[in-house]
């Protein structure tokens, strides 16, 4: 009885052991997983930084982009890009945010808000290629504003609004109910309650949705070439009141354009390596944009944290 | 505007007025605001319209019934195939590659990060993580042609320069924070008592990961793969740099493909006369995609709805 008690006893801890190598084991795999993304990532920074760093001159940031690879920069690029982000930005932040107060704050149970939802969730998984298919039937030939800034501001705006509008809701949501009683006990209309309490409370998650939406918006490629965004472009949108003719205030939305991650493409795939320098060096710059961007978001989502309690 | 010299009738008057005027500013405002909310339902209406409208020409030109079957995608050519399964293969192709990747990595650091990793782990390695979504895909495609390919012609001799493998591989890494995210947000909604339960008889961690915490959360899981798929489906910039642009009916990931987004990327390139056929194939290409991942979508939805465990 008691040998049989024993042998059990040691077939349960041989159990227990295998068990707990099994635990360790995973332990051991979850690490190794997370190192192929970290890895990846770290990979991706050395190689970029190595080859494109020394070709981060001032000379870079001010020079446009040229046949030969050594005199060639990024200058046609970033203002195009920042150009188009302000159209985006124009369009995106209003109607997002408003769409998100309408969605969370005003929105009955019917079928117009169902629709809206279902809507809003099937656009985030749409390809964002797809957007560019529809600037470009739509925006730029069935509305005629041509291969502009303003039709690529308008398809971002589009492509990042479901993002907005999100973010929005889910930082309206956060604010708890009595805010909303208290001013409507003050006898506030529901917008003196949205626009003195919700707004201004809901702020910094709003902000980091925008700011995350954007940082999407500034690294897309692929709708902004499907509008047909030109990758040779060494001039710059024209400066209202500048120039002979002077320029319309409004004349630089209209006019071509390149963007940062147009620019990249384009040296990529060029096959001299003199050019895979310069796509390094400005894909080193994008991410810095957008990573800048999104570590903004997150220090803002921390603070907003830290300092409300309700 | 409130007159303190008027009193009685005329002021209760005046006030019922005021409220009239601030009802109807509520209206306005109130139409402002879903009118903004109904610009994503214009988005979606936009994009079907546009996409019915210039495949229906080219379904026109082109019977259907070739545009399924047609072995060949040779629409700028004189002698023009329209044969989308060549697309389809590497869309098939590479989607395959990068989930292979994406899935088993993507839930073994969920299932790590939310049931194994201590909170201080947490904290600092999911952001990390989250970084891989955030940078813009023109960039892993750089990294994909550029690094990954010469790296993977060290292992395989006769990779070609562009191929399907190595933007698939780098792709799979992209969509690992998305599967991961998905996928441990579901199973921390898995509430606590079930895993004091499994643990309460003895059981390890990973027994109770695998066996309580991975069931319960499985209508998230597995909307978090079908995210992925539609993700790796609707990817275009690094495979329109890494994978090459030729159409290429194969399903063997060494060799260089299009797929249906890179095709359409390469048309953009060139200058195709708007309304020439040729320039319709990209929206007919682009109303398959939508179709697909639509499905892939509504998939999701049903899944969730289907095997929501309710607690």
């Amino acid at each position: 009885m008691a040998a049989n008690t024993d042998s059990r006893t040691a077939e349960l801890r041989r159990l227990i052991r295998k068990a707990k190598r099994w635990d360790a084991l995973f332990g051991v795999l979850g690490i190794l997983s997370l190192m192929v993304g970290v890895l990846t990532l770290a990979a991706l920074f050395t190689g970029m930084a190595i080859d494109g760093v020394p070709r981060l001159t001032g000379d870079f940031f001010t020079s446009f982009p040229s046949r030969r690879a050594a005199n060639a920069g990024i200058l046609s690029a970033w203002v195009g890009s920042i150009l188009v982000m302000l159209v985006t930005a124009f369009f995106a932040v209003p109607v997002g945010i408003y769409g998100g107060i309408y969605l969370e704050e005003y929105a009955r149970k019917n079928w117009i808000t169902t629709v809206i939802e279902i809507n809003i969730s099937n656009l985030a998984g749409v390809p964002s290629i797809v957007y560019g298919l529809l600037a470009l039937g739509l925006f730029v030939y069935t509305f005629g504003l041509g291969q502009s800034i303003l039709s690529a501001g308008l398809t971002l705006a589009l492509l990042i609004l479901p993002i907005v509008i999100v973010t929005t809701r889910e930082a309206l949501r956060a604010i708890p109910r009595h805010v909303r009683e208290g001013a409507y006990a003050c006898g506030a209309s529901q917008w003196q309650v949205v626009h003195d309490h919700l707004i201004p409370y809901g702020m910094p998650g709003i902000l980091t949705g925008v700011i995350i939406g954007m940082a999407r918006a500034i690294g897309e490629t692929a709708p902004i070439i499907t509008i047909g965004a030109l990758t040779f472009i060494a001039f710059l949108p024209p400066v209202p009141g500048m120039g002979e003719p002077a320029a319309g205030l409004f004349d630089w939305l209209f006019s071509p354009f390149t963007v940062m991650p147009i620019q990249i493409f384009n040296w990529t795939s060029r096959p001299d390596p003199a050019f895979h320098q310069n796509a390094a060096a400005a894909s080193f710059v994008l991410v810095f944009m957008t990573l800048g961007m999104n570590a903004l978001a997150i220090w803002l989502r921390f603070r907003m944290r830290k300092n409300i309690s309700w | 505007m409130a007159d303190p010299t008027l009193t009685g009738d005329a002021r209760l008057a005046q006030l019922a007025q005021a409220k009239v005027r601030r009802k109807r500013r509520e209206k306005v405002i109130e139409m402002v605001l879903l009118l903004a909310a109904c610009v994503s339902v214009f988005t979606t209406v936009g994009i079907v319209y546009v996409l019915l409208r210039e495949s229906l020409d080219f379904f026109s030109h082109v019977p259907l019934w070739d545009f399924l079957t047609d072995s060949q995608w040779t629409p700028l050519f004189s002698d023009a195939h329209f044969g989308i399964t060549v697309l389809l293969s590497g869309t098939l192709t590479s989607s395959a590659v990068a989930l292979c990747i994406a899935i088993p990595l993507g839930t073994i650091i969920a299932i790590y990060l939310s049931e194994f990793a201590g909170h201080k782990t947490r904290e600092t390695l999911k952001p990390t993580l989250e970084l891989l979504s955030g940078v813009p895909t023109i960039i892993y495609g750089y990294f994909a042609l550029l690094f990954v390919t010469p790296l993977l012609q060290k292992i395989f001799p006769e990779l070609p320069g562009f191929n399907v493998l190595s933007a698939g591989l780098v792709m799979g890494i992209m969509i690992i924070p998305y599967v991961s995210s998905l996928s441990e947000d579901a199973m921390r909604a898995v509430p606590m008592s079930l895993r004091e339960g499994s643990y309460a008889m003895g059981a390890t961690r990973f027994q109770t990961a695998v066996k309580v915490v991975v069931p319960a959360a499985v209508s998230g899981i597995a909307s978090a793969y079908i995210l992925g798929v539609s993700r790796a489906v609707g990817e275009t910039m690094i495979l329109a740099v890494a994978a090459g642009m030729q159409p290429n009916l194969t399903f063997n990931p060494m060799e260089p493909a299009a797929t249906i987004t890179s095709y359409i990327v390469q048309v953009a390139l060139g200058d195709l006369p708007h309304g020439s056929v040729g320039y319709q194939t990209i929206f007919a290409a682009g109303l398959t995609l939508m179709v697909i991942t639509l499905g892939f979508n509504l998939l999701g939805h049903w899944m969730r709805r289907r095997f929501r465990e309710a607690y």
